[in-house]
Formats: structure tokens, C-alpha cells, sequence
């Protein structure tokens, strides 16, 4: 092993999941004493590369080698004994147990016994010599977001892991928590540890990394030290020079005073959760027919309830909300939340107003309808006949914005709505909400990227700690405002 | 011996086949399994129990009936992990398969082989000192050792969920999957050691029903104990000490019948019959407490909670 | 044409019979007895002339059947009904307890009575149920299978005291009287017109979740809960109770075809465990309505079939519970064998 064989190398990494290509000859070294940024879109293929990296996904060719030994994993487990370790992006903590119980969890030995005691001061030993503040006593379930991934993280350097994944760990936290857990990563890496950090923001890339490998449409496209690229180049790598920021002039705006005829009114909305914890406060604001309402917020800030509140699927706890009839409201989960995999198009585009429906169900005339709706929106299948999880995502997508803005909805209210879409998909969604303000409805949409939303939005609104406050449209002012600031 | 000690000593007589089948039911929820098949673990023990004591005495008995019930947990453990069909549905046939399976062996063993009306069960032991505690020593202390081994087995119960590595990768299955595999373990084979040790358990359970209660096996003496076991557990709040608690209520209930006729109540035979269903159902009403269950119970390993396909 | 994937996905349960069939034979092999003698009298017993089929065979199929509906209404909403059998046996008593003490001339009105009775019964049955459910949110799996013991001793109870017969020797109520009873469909044959109200109710049950607005609530509640919830503004609680309340029905009126159609009284072990059998019958008809008739049928000649053999070749009738396990098991099995290619069925956590 030289000093230039890399910690953990993949080489031309193949992996097909049902139709799609998800890798095609992707690879990427990673070098000790390094920070890795793994760059690219949504749907590049950074997740399943990280999954094959550490054995829980299987390539279908390609090499994985540690320190220059080629390696098979065939668990997790293993590639973890290897000093491999991963930080998810969905939070593998147990809920219900304690920081303790969760660090132990990932303990090799079943029959090894778990004092709380014990186990409280291993995590503190940790804890600090890595530099992170958490609390080994605390249940998971009752931590933040940021310190839930700290005790994340003590999981997963718990066994000194020669490198260590991290999966849009920025995610999730405001701008001061991503530099904070940056310059946490920098030290890590400077005791002679590696970091890979899978991300598709530019901007934290460039700031941070030592080494930036890009990755589209499963492939590397990419990988350079990152003060030997500039910013053109890297877009460009990363987009493939499809125009993705299509900026469009914002229309006139209708000048309506005070009441507003198919407009929103809240007043004073406030929405408590099961548990009795208030999670929106006194909400109160107008929206006018022919806007496009932005809302931004850390996840968890209230934006949830807010547009549950004015699509009508959440009634206030206290206060009013007055909405217009004929909604059309589009979940961030939309397989769980949106659509029914196992029922045809059909009867999926018949979900809408289910609830409402009286007497017998008239499936031809549904039919035909849903034919005309998948037409006019490009969506791309095998006829309304088909199941629902046969359609791809973005097409999934289309079908669902398809459905609700059928008829005159006078409301949109779409939750991230480019999830999981490619540029392409995603560019078409923005278009249809677009058209949709200019036919005189009313868009609200929520997105955890402030670039999307200011492309998009004529107002923006903030949701920090369950307050909503309405902010000029300038990324600095939201960025702050996100953490509570100014 | 008043009528209240015979009452109590009858609650934990009673109580012990129930808590024995309890327990094995905890340890499969806490892994996130939920096993209505318990009933027909439960039956073919008693029959085994009843078979193997006949030829080899009672404590034969109970490892047989062990044995058989590990067997019916074996097979509710194929279908549930390997075929991953619906948990309810796998239970629901198992425990129709167990009954069946039973009745269809005692009728050909009473049959063809020859006549057993009875085996030899186990006595009472009397452990001195303890027995004498006013109330209660005599009703736990003058029981037979398969209630002496289930106070031993709820506290290593307690150990082994609470204090092992093991224990807490085994409760996270039940909690959350996805955090046991990212911590490199398996819920699979955690599900399956406790679908095993619960089958084993019923087994046993069943087995004492014969070797200490009846003397005898008769068709569905399982009475729904398999499906009590189940109320038991989310009364007992998915802990040892609340399982075993709820496991003496039941048996109380079911005492019941003793106590009313010694004190000569007149009680409709049918209504004491089924007053310990009625009382499960209005404790679990009063006891309110879904959310300590297990938050991955009876999900599917692919996430889904929909119970039909 | 029928499609090659949907003749597979019809020919599966047929596979799934016939394999569990050729098991049980073995086992009765294994027990000493002739499995051939076994299978030509039950078939015999089941099939053998019109009076096995008729009289033995669908006579049995028609609490199954009703029964399976029941049980596959709830399912298909989400519900899982284990409860069958206690609600069963709430509208029998129901329809007894009317037959017995209503002093109608009129047949027709009788029978109406009867059977209005047991459908409010074996819903209310079913109402506890869902009313624990709404209330103190206890699954209904819990305690529609601790409601089947209490009906069980509530029968037990009824039978012993306020129904029982005038002599009060027997745990039985007296019979119905003719005015009282389902006419049967044909002279010489025991089949009743239960047999054809149970068809009616099968077939109107399918075209209620396929063609009303309310069966399509249910089915979207019981395949999709959330997205009911989110993008069609379903009231998922209010169409779970209602789908529990109408199986409980449907079981109620499984007993009314039983008490005034064969047994024409009320006694404990009224139901051989038609309840739970109902369950196999509902998953093997995979909650289809042509699949639960048929389906209904093999159970029912199952039945027929097991009597004929322990009354004709003195082997034990309960091989056929262990036959109707098997059953259920290996169609439980179906998915996944069908899914499964060959080296796929390793069992691992790994996707």
C-alpha cells in the first residue's frame, strides 16, 4: 500500500433496479486525510452509490477495493468491520430508546451485556474526543433534527471507522448548522480519518471539499481537487448544459385591495399536534387569486401543518382559515400520500374527491377523462389501465398534478414537488404551476432548495420554530430568517 | 386453607399456563412480530405433553410439548419471514392447523394405540418459610416447578431485553428495522430466535395445562388461551413485569369459578365462563396504551401495513 | 382470451388444493388407513349424486359462503374481522329468539322478522367491536376474537336458561315452527333458499365495491389508508366502521340461514368453527366474489366429504381441518411463489 492507494476506491459501478439504469460505470477513490464531496442532481445515483460502497446494496459489475484489495461485501456488517461506516439520510435511529441504546445497538457482540452507566460513558468518551455535544441519557425521539444526527454520527464512528459516509447531512439543518457540522468534518478528517460527503449543493462543495467527484445520470463525469475547478465547470459537469434556470418574467400582478374573492384569508391559525405540542402559531396572512405563494422552513418549522391548513386536509386548533372550493393539493410522499401503486390510473385519478362521492361510480366516463387528463399532460405509460407504480417518477408526478389541477381548481398547494425528479421532470412541473397562476389560481408551494423558490415564487413566506413570517424575496433574507435571525 | 387462599392458589395455578404462552408472546412483539398462531403452539404442546407423559412421565412431558410448540413456531416463522405473507393470516391458519393437527392425532392415538385416560402430573411443592407469608405465601409458594421455573424466566426475560446487546438489537427490530440492519444486524434472524423461544414457551404453556391441570388432553382445551396471551401482553404494556401481572389477572378471573361456588354464589355456569374474555376486553379499555407498542409491530418487512394483498 | 399471467394467477389456488390434498393423503397413508378408500369416499359424500351435492354439499357451503363475504368485505376494507364466528351466532340466536316468541300468522313476515333480527344482531356484534375500536382504540383483532368466546358462552347461557326448551332437559331451544322456517328449494333435497339469499348477497356485495362510490371508499381505505385520507378526504375511521358493521351483518345473516333453514333451533356448537373457516374461504376466493363461491363450495364438500369418510371408511373427519389449513397456508404462499425466480427465495435482509 502506497501513500496514494485510496482508503476505499469503487471502479466502474454498475446497478439496474427494475428498468432503470441507476449506475452505469460509476466510480470514485477516496484518500485518507480527505474531505470527498460526492456532487450531483437528484436522481444521479449518489444514494446507490454510497449503498454499494457499504454492502447494502449489491453492484451488478464493477470492483470495490479497500486499500487496494479488491472486496465483496455481503452485509453491512461486514463492510462496517472493514471501517466503513454510513450516515444515512433517512435518521436510523431508534425512536423510542436512548442516544445509548442507539450507540450500543451497533455493537458486533449480540451476547455482550449494556449497562446504562457503562454505556452513558462510552458515549461521552466519544463525544469528546471528536468534539460533538450530546446527551447519552436522552431518547431520541425528543431530540432536534441537528442533534439527532450528532448522535448519528457518534453511531457511526463508535467503531473508528477509517471512512465515514454522510448522505445530505446539510439537509436537514440551517445554514449556520451546515457550516457548523463542515467544520466539524474538516477537523475529523485532519486526524487522519476520510469523509465523503454526498450533497447537490454546489456552493458546500467548492467551500468545503478537498476533492469533489460529480456523478449524472449514474455515471462520473467528474473528479477533480476542488481548487482546481471553478464554478462554470462544475455546473456544467453536474447539469450536462441543460437549461434548468429558465427564468421567467412574472406577470402583472392583479391589484386586489383587502378582500379577496377566491383568495386565502388566514387568521391567526394555530395547529397543535397529537401530543399537544403547538407546532404552527398564529399564522395570519392573505393570499390573492393569480400569486405564487413560496414557503420556506427547516424541516419540522411548522411549513407541514401550514399547507395541510390551506389545502383543508388540517383543520386549526385555534383560529380561521378561509380557502377557495375546487383544491388540488400535491404531498411531498406522493406513493404514500398521493397515489395508490396497486390501483390502475383510473381509479387512482377517481381518489380525488373520494370522500365526496355519492351513489353509483361511473368508471367509463372516469376513464375517458383520465385518458384526456394523461394526454394533456405528457404523461408518459400504457394507457389509464395500468397500475399506478408502473409509472415512473416523474411521470407519477405529472399524473398527480394532472389530477389536481382537473377542472377549475382555484388552489394548488404542491409540498417539494420536485422531489426525486430529474431536471427535466421537474422544469415541466414549474411550468404547469406557472400556467396554473396565470389562468387566475392560486399556488402555494413549499421547497427546501431557496433557489427553487425564488425562480418560482411572487411572495415568500418563512416558517421558523411553527411562527410564519412573510420576507422579501432575497436568499440572504430567507437564509436568515430560516435559522431565526433578523 | 380459607377460600381466599384457595382463590389465589387457583388464580396462579391458572395464570401459569397463560403466562408461559405471554411470554413467548412479548418476546415475539418486542421483535415486531405479532403470532395469533400461539393457539395452535399451545394445543399441540398439551397433546405432545399428554403423548410423552403417558409413556415417560411429566417432566418428559413438558420438554415434548416444548418441542411441539417450537415446531408450530417454526412454521408460522417460515411463512411469516421466508414467504413474508401477512402475519395475522399465517397466525390465523397456524392456529387452525395446530387445533387440527391435534384433534386428528388424538383421535388416531386413542384409536389405534392403547387407551390413556390419564398421565401423571405434577404435585404441588411446598417451599417452607415462604409458603407461610400471610395472603400470599400460600398461593405462591405451594405451586407445582413449572410455576417456579416462570419466576425465574420473567427476570431473565427482563435481563436478556434490557441489559444485552442482544436484548436492545431485538427490541429495535421491533421498533424501527431499518436502524437494525444500518447498525449491521439482522431483524430477520432476531425475529426468528424470538418466533423460536415464543413457540417454545407456548409449547410449554400448553404442556402444563396437561402435566399439572387436566391429567388429560381433550379437544381445544386451549380454550383461546393464544388469543388471551395476546390481550395479556398489550395489557401488561409490552413488559415482563406488566405481562406477568396481567397473565394473574386472567387467572383470577378464571379462578372465579372456584371462589364463587365455595362461597356459594350463584353465579350462571356460562357467565363465570365467560367473564375473564369480558374482563380482558374492559381492562384493555380501561388500560389505555397502544402507543407503548412496539412502533414496527406487524408491519411487513417492506414497510406495508395492509392486510391483504 | 384470458391472459397467460391472469390464467396462472387463476390456476394458483387450484395448484395450491391439489398439492395439499396429495400432503394429507400421505399423512393418511402414514397413519395406517387407505388413502385411496379415503379420497373415492369423500368424493363420494361430496359429489356422488344430488343428494351429496345438494343436500350435503351446498347445504354446507351456504353459511361458508355468506360467511367468506362477510369476512372478505372487512378484509378488503382494511378490517380484519376475526369475529365471524361470534357474530354468526348472534343473529342465529337473534333469529330463533323472533322465530320462537313473535306471534305472526304470516311466513313471509316471519322470515323478514328473522332475518331483520339477525342482521341488526350480528351488526351490533360486530358494533362492540368497532365501537372499542373508535373509543378506546383497542385492535379489532384483539377483540372481535375475545367477542366469539363470550357469544360462544352467551349461546351457552341462552340455551340454558331464558330459551332452553319447555322440559328443560336439553341445552337447546324448542324448534321453530314450519311458519317460522326457510322453505326448502325442492322436494326430497335439504338444500334451503338460503342457499340462494346467500348467492343474492355475494353477488350484491361485488357490485357494491366495484360500482358504488361507497365500495370505493372502502377499497381505497383498506389498499391505500393514507392516501384516502390525504388525496381523497376519505373518512378512513368512519368507512372501517361501517365496513366492520356491514360483515357483522352479513355473519348475522349466516345464522339466520342456519337456524331457520337446517338446524331450525339454537344449541351450543351450533357452528363447527364456520367462523374461522370463513377466513380460508375468503383468502383462498382471494375476496372475490366468484373466487369466495367457489371457494365456499370446495370448503362445503370438504365437510360433506370428511363425514362421508369417517362414516363410510371409518377414517377420522378431522384429516379435513388439517386439509382446510394447508389450504390457507398455501395460498398465503401464492405471491411469493409466484414472485420468486429460481435462487431468489434466500433469505436475507439485503434488497
Amino acid at each position: 500500500m502506497t501513500a496514494h492507494t485510496p482508503a476505499v476506491e469503487l471502479r466502474a459501478i454498475s446497478k439496474r433496479y427494475g428498468g432503470d439504469l441507476a449506475l452505469d460505470g460509476a466510480s470514485l477513490a477516496v484518500h485518507p486525510g480527505s474531505l470527498h464531496v460526492l456532487l450531483g442532481e437528484n436522481g444521479a445515483g449518489k444514494t446507490t452509490l454510497l449503498q454499494v460502497a457499504v454492502g447494502l446494496r449489491r453492484p451488478d459489475s464493477g470492483e470495490i477495493l479497500v486499500d487496494g484489495t479488491p472486496v465483496a461485501w455481503a452485509s453491512y456488517a461486514e463492510a462496517s468491520a472493514a471501517g466503513l461506516s454510513a450516515v444515512q439520510q433517512h435518521l436510523s435511529l431508534v425512536p423510542s430508546m436512548t442516544v445509548a441504546e442507539n450507540v450500543a445497538l451497533a455493537g458486533r457482540h449480540l451476547a455482550q451485556g449494556f449497562s446504562p452507566i457503562e454505556a452513558a460513558k462510552r458515549v461521552a468518551n466519544i463525544a469528546e474526543a471528536v468534539g460533538l455535544d450530546v446527551n447519552p441519557g436522552a431518547v431520541v425521539g425528543t431530540l432536534s433534527v441537528a442533534a439527532q444526527q450528532r448522535a448519528e454520527i457518534i453511531k457511526a464512528i463508535s467503531h473508528d471507522p477509517r471512512v465515514l459516509f454522510l448522505d445530505e447531512p446539510t439537509a436537514a439543518l440551517s445554514p449556520t448548522g451546515a457550516r457548523d457540522l463542515f467544520i466539524w468534518l474538516r477537523n475529523f478528517v485532519s486526524l487522519g480519518h476520510a469523509a465523503v460527503v454526498i450533497t447537490h449543493r454546489m456552493r458546500e462543495a467548492l467551500e468545503y471539499g478537498d476533492v469533489i467527484t460529480v456523478l449524472r445520470r449514474g455515471s462520473t463525469v467528474l473528479a477533480t481537487a476542488a481548487r482546481d475547478v471553478g464554478e462554470t465547470a462544475l455546473f456544467d459537469a453536474v447539469l450536462g448544459g441543460f437549461e434548468a434556470h429558465a427564468t421567467s418574467t412574472p406577470p402583472a400582478r392583479l391589484s386586489l385591495a383587502g378582500d379577496a374573492p377566491h383568495g386565502i384569508v388566514l387568521n391567526n391559525v394555530c395547529v397543535d399536534d397529537a401530543s399537544g405540542v403547538t407546532r404552527l402559531r398564529n399564522a395570519s396572512f392573505t393570499i390573492h387569486p393569480g400569486e405564487i405563494l413560496g414557503v420556506a422552513g427547516v424541516d419540522g418549522s411548522g411549513q407541514r401543518e401550514l399547507l395541510r391548513v390551506i389545502s383543508g386536509r388540517l383543520a386549526p386548533t385555534r383560529g380561521s382559515v378561509t380557502i377557495p372550493d375546487a383544491i388540488g393539493f400535491v404531498p411531498e410522499d406522493r406513493l404514500q400520500d398521493a397515489l395508490i401503486g396497486e390501483l390502475s390510473l383510473t381509479e387512482n385519478f377517481a381518489l380525488r374527491g373520494a370522500g365526496a362521492r355519492r351513489g353509483v361510480m361511473h368508471w367509463r366516463a372516469v376513464r375517458s377523462r383520465t385518458d384526456g387528463a394523461m394526454a394533456q399532460y405528457d404523461v408518459r405509460g400504457r394507457g389509464a389501465g395500468t397500475v399506478a407504480a408502473a409509472l415512473s417518477g416523474g411521470n407519477q408526478q405529472k399524473f398527480v398534478l394532472a389530477r389536481e389541477l382537473d377542472g377549475t381548481t382555484r388552489l394548488l398547494v404542491a409540498e417539494n414537488p420536485a422531489r426525486g425528479l430529474d431536471v427535466r421532470a421537474a422544469t415541466a412541473v414549474f411550468d404547469r404551476m406557472r400556467q396554473a397562476r396565470a389562468a387566475g389560481s392560486i399556488v402555494v408551494v413549499y421547497s427546501p432548495d431557496i433557489d427553487e423558490i425564488l425562480d418560482l415564487a411572487d411572495r415568500v413566506v418563512v416558517c421558523f420554530g411553527g411562527s410564519v413570517r412573510e420576507v422579501p424575496c432575497s436568499a440572504d433574507v430567507i437564509g436568515s430568517a430560516l435559522i431565526g435571525a433578523a | 386453607m380459607t377460600p381466599l387462599d384457595g382463590f389465589l392458589e387457583a388464580a396462579v395455578r391458572g395464570a401459569t399456563p397463560l403466562a408461559f404462552a405471554a411470554l413467548g408472546e412479548l418476546v415475539a412483539e418486542r421483535s415486531g412480530v405479532i403470532n395469533i398462531g400461539l393457539e395452535g403452539a399451545i394445543i399441540c404442546g398439551a397433546l405432545a405433553s399428554f403423548i410423552a407423559a403417558a409413556a415417560f412421565g411429566p417432566a418428559t412431558g413438558l420438554l415434548a410439548g416444548g418441542a411441539a410448540g417450537l415446531v408450530v413456531g417454526l412454521i408460522f416463522a417460515f411463512f411469516v419471514l421466508a414467504v413474508r405473507a401477512e402475519q395475522i393470516l399465517v397466525g390465523a391458519a397456524v392456529s387452525m392447523l395446530g387445533l387440527g393437527a391435534s384433534a386428528t392425532l388424538y383421535r388416531l392415538v386413542t384409536a389405534n394405540g392403547p387407551a390413556i385416560a390419564h398421565v401423571p402430573t405434577l404435585p404441588a411443592l411446598r417451599i417452607p418459610v415462604l409458603a407461610d407469608i400471610p395472603v400470599f405465601g400460600h398461593a405462591l409458594f405451594f405451586q407445582p416447578a413449572t410455576t417456579y421455573l416462570l419466576y425465574l424466566l420473567f427476570p431473565i426475560a427482563s435481563f436478556l431485553l434490557y441489559r444485552t446487546v442482544g436484548g436492545i438489537a431485538l427490541r429495535a427490530a421491533g421498533e424501527s428495522p431499518s436502524a437494525v440492519t444500518a447498525a449491521g444486524h439482522s431483524s430477520l434472524r432476531m425475529q426468528f430466535a424470538a418466533l423460536c423461544v415464543c413457540g417454545f414457551l407456548a409449547g410449554v404453556g400448553g404442556a402444563t395445562l396437561v402435566v399439572v391441570q387436566a391429567g388429560t388432553f381433550s379437544d381445544g382445551m386451549s380454550a383461546g388461551r393464544g388469543f388471551i396471551a395476546i390481550a395479556v401482553v398489550a395489557l401488561g404494556r409490552w413488559k415482563p413485569a406488566g405481562v406477568a401481572i396481567g397473565a394473574l389477572l386472567f387467572g383470577a378471573a378464571a379462578a372465579l369459578q372456584f371462589l364463587s361456588q365455595s362461597l356459594g354464589w350463584s353465579i350462571p355456569y356460562n357467565v363465570v365462563l365467560a367473564a375473564p374474555y369480558i374482563m380482558t376486553l374492559a381492562a384493555l379499555a380501561l388500560f389505555r396504551g397502544s402507543h407503548a407498542a412496539p412502533a414496527a409491530l406487524g408491519r411487513s418487512l417492506d414497510g406495508s401495513v395492509s392486510p391483504i394483498r | 382470451m384470458i391472459g397467460r399471467r391472469r390464467a396462472i394467477r387463476l390456476g394458483m389456488p387450484i395448484v395450491v388444493v391439489v398439492g395439499a390434498t396429495a400432503l394429507v393423503a400421505l399423512m393418511i397413508t402414514m397413519a395406517g388407513y387407505d388413502a385411496g378408500a379415503a379420497m373415492a369416499a369423500a368424493l363420494d359424500g361430496a359429489f356422488g349424486g344430488s343428494f351429496a351435492i345438494l343436500s350435503a354439499t351446498l347445504k354446507r357451503t351456504t353459511p361458508l359462503l355468506l360467511l367468506g363475504v362477510a369476512v372478505a368485505a372487512a378484509f378488503r376494507a382494511g378490517v380484519l374481522n376475526i369475529g365471524a364466528e361470534g357474530q354468526f351466532l348472534a343473529g342465529a340466536a337473534a333469529a330463533v329468539a323472533v322465530g320462537l316468541y313473535t306471534p305472526v300468522d304470516s311466513a313471509a313476515v316471519t322470515l323478514l322478522l328473522e332475518l331483520g333480527a339477525a342482521v341488526v344482531a350480528g351488526a351490533a356484534w360486530s358494533g362492540i367491536a368497532a365501537f372499542l375500536k373508535l373509543r378506546f382504540g383497542i385492535t379489532e383483532v384483539v377483540s372481535t376474537l375475545l367477542l366469539n368466546f363470550v357469544a360462544l358462552n352467551g349461546v351457552g347461557y341462552l340455551v340454558r336458561g331464558p330459551l332452553q326448551e319447555p322440559t328443560r332437559a336439553f341445552p337447546m331451544t324448542s324448534e321453530l315452527a314450519t311458519g317460522a322456517r326457510l322453505p326448502l328449494l325442492m322436494e326430497g333435497q335439504r338444500l334451503h333458499w338460503g342457499f340462494v339469499l346467500a348467492l343474492a348477497v355475494a353477488v350484491g356485495a361485488w357490485w357494491v365495491f366495484d360500482h358504488t362510490a361507497a365500495g370505493f371508499r372502502a377499497r381505497i381505505v383498506g389498499v391505500g389508508r393514507r392516501a384516502a385520507e390525504s388525496a381523497g378526504l376519505v373518512a378512513v375511521n368512519r368507512v372501517q366502521m361501517s365496513a366492520l358493521l356491514a360483515s357483522g351483518a352479513i355473519a348475522g345473516i349466516a345464522g339466520f340461514c342456519e337456524v331457520t333453514g337446517v338446524t331450525y333451533a339454537l344449541f351450543e356448537g351450533l357452528s363447527p368453527g364456520y367462523g374461522y373457516t370463513a377466513i380460508g374461504v375468503a383468502l383462498l376466493g382471494k375476496l372475490h366474489p366468484i373466487g369466495i363461491i367457489a371457494a365456499a363450495v370446495f370448503f362445503g364438500a370438504l365437510g360433506s366429504g370428511a363425514d362421508a369418510m369417517q362414516r363410510n371408511a371409518g377414517i377420522p373427519a378431522e384429516f379435513a381441518s388439517v386439509l382446510a389449513a394447508m389450504v390457507v397456508l398455501g395460498v398465503l404462499a401464492i405471491p411469493a411463489a409466484q414472485a420468486a425466480s429460481p435462487g431468489s427465495l434466500r433469505v436475507t435482509d439485503a434488497p
